[in-house]
């Protein structure tokens, strides 16, 4: 099950090595994104991006927008 | 949307997974830094930090000295975590009233989130007349002061980039 954190937690869990990923689409995150963030947008979310973009032996936080 | 992600990740085999569920508003609201080429800037990104802060149980004559020394116009009244509790203007830092800060500080005003867009705020700040405002983060705590003047002259600043930027 997947965690929730709060931004406290992003910044540690970052400086331990996570990988920060944006699921909004491509055009929203070029215009503004976390430092660090990739974009793999949720439509795009499957096995192949997922290999491509992601190490599987380090954490990964997922966001979006807000609270939606 | 970053819950479904996140549980789409774990379908995928992905062990170690984190929603941060306040998502990218809340990590600008919390004035934390940004990257992209969004056209038009936000508060955040002009703010000014070094304005004066003191507290409660300050003592007006000892704030004035200090606010006016520093040449300062503003002062914020905040408690120990940096909360903002009220603001002394530039009338009762230039009057002859005399008392303890919690007596006579504006109380609750208004303040607003470093991620709104400076086209937005100006218009905010000219609907009510406004030359400044308090920005802080989304619990109250205080990131600093945002003049009109800055807002304006950094909207005159992207026009004219864009205005440069096109064939």
């Amino acid at each position: 099950m997947p965690t929730p954190i709060d931004k406290e937690e992003v910044q540690r869990l970052l400086r331990e090595g996570a990988q920060l990923v944006e699921v909004l689409g491509a055009r929203r995150y070029e215009e503004e994104h976390i430092p660090g963030a990739i974009n793999i947008p949720l439509k795009k979310l499957n096995q192949q991006t997922a290999d491509e973009f992601l190490e599987r032996n380090r954490p990964v936080i997922v966001y979006c927008n807000d609270y939606e | 949307m970053s819950p479904r992600a996140a549980w789409r990740l774990e379908s995928l085999g992905f062990t170690q997974v984190f929603d941060y569920v306040a998502g990218k508003m809340g990590w600008f609201a919390s004035g934390l830094p940004r990257e992209g080429k969004l056209a038009v800037g936000r508060v955040g990104d002009i703010v000014r930090h070094d304005v004066p802060t003191c507290r409660l149980d300050n003592h007006l004559n000892e704030v004035r000295k200090q606010v006016i020394a520093a040449g300062q116009e503003v002062c914020v009244v905040v408690n120990d975590e940096n909360v903002v509790f009220g603001r002394l203007s530039r009338d009762t830092l230039h009057s002859e009233r005399e008392g303890v800060i919690e007596t006579v500080m504006e109380s609750g005003p208004s303040t607003f989130r470093p991620h709104v867009s400076l086209k937005e705020m100006l218009d905010y700040m000219q609907k009510r007349g406004l030359d400044d405002a308090l920005i802080t983060t989304a619990d109250g705590r205080l990131l600093g002061l945002l003049y009109r003047a800055d807002v304006e002259e950094a909207l005159r600043d992207a026009e004219i980039k864009r205005a440069l930027a096109r064939p």
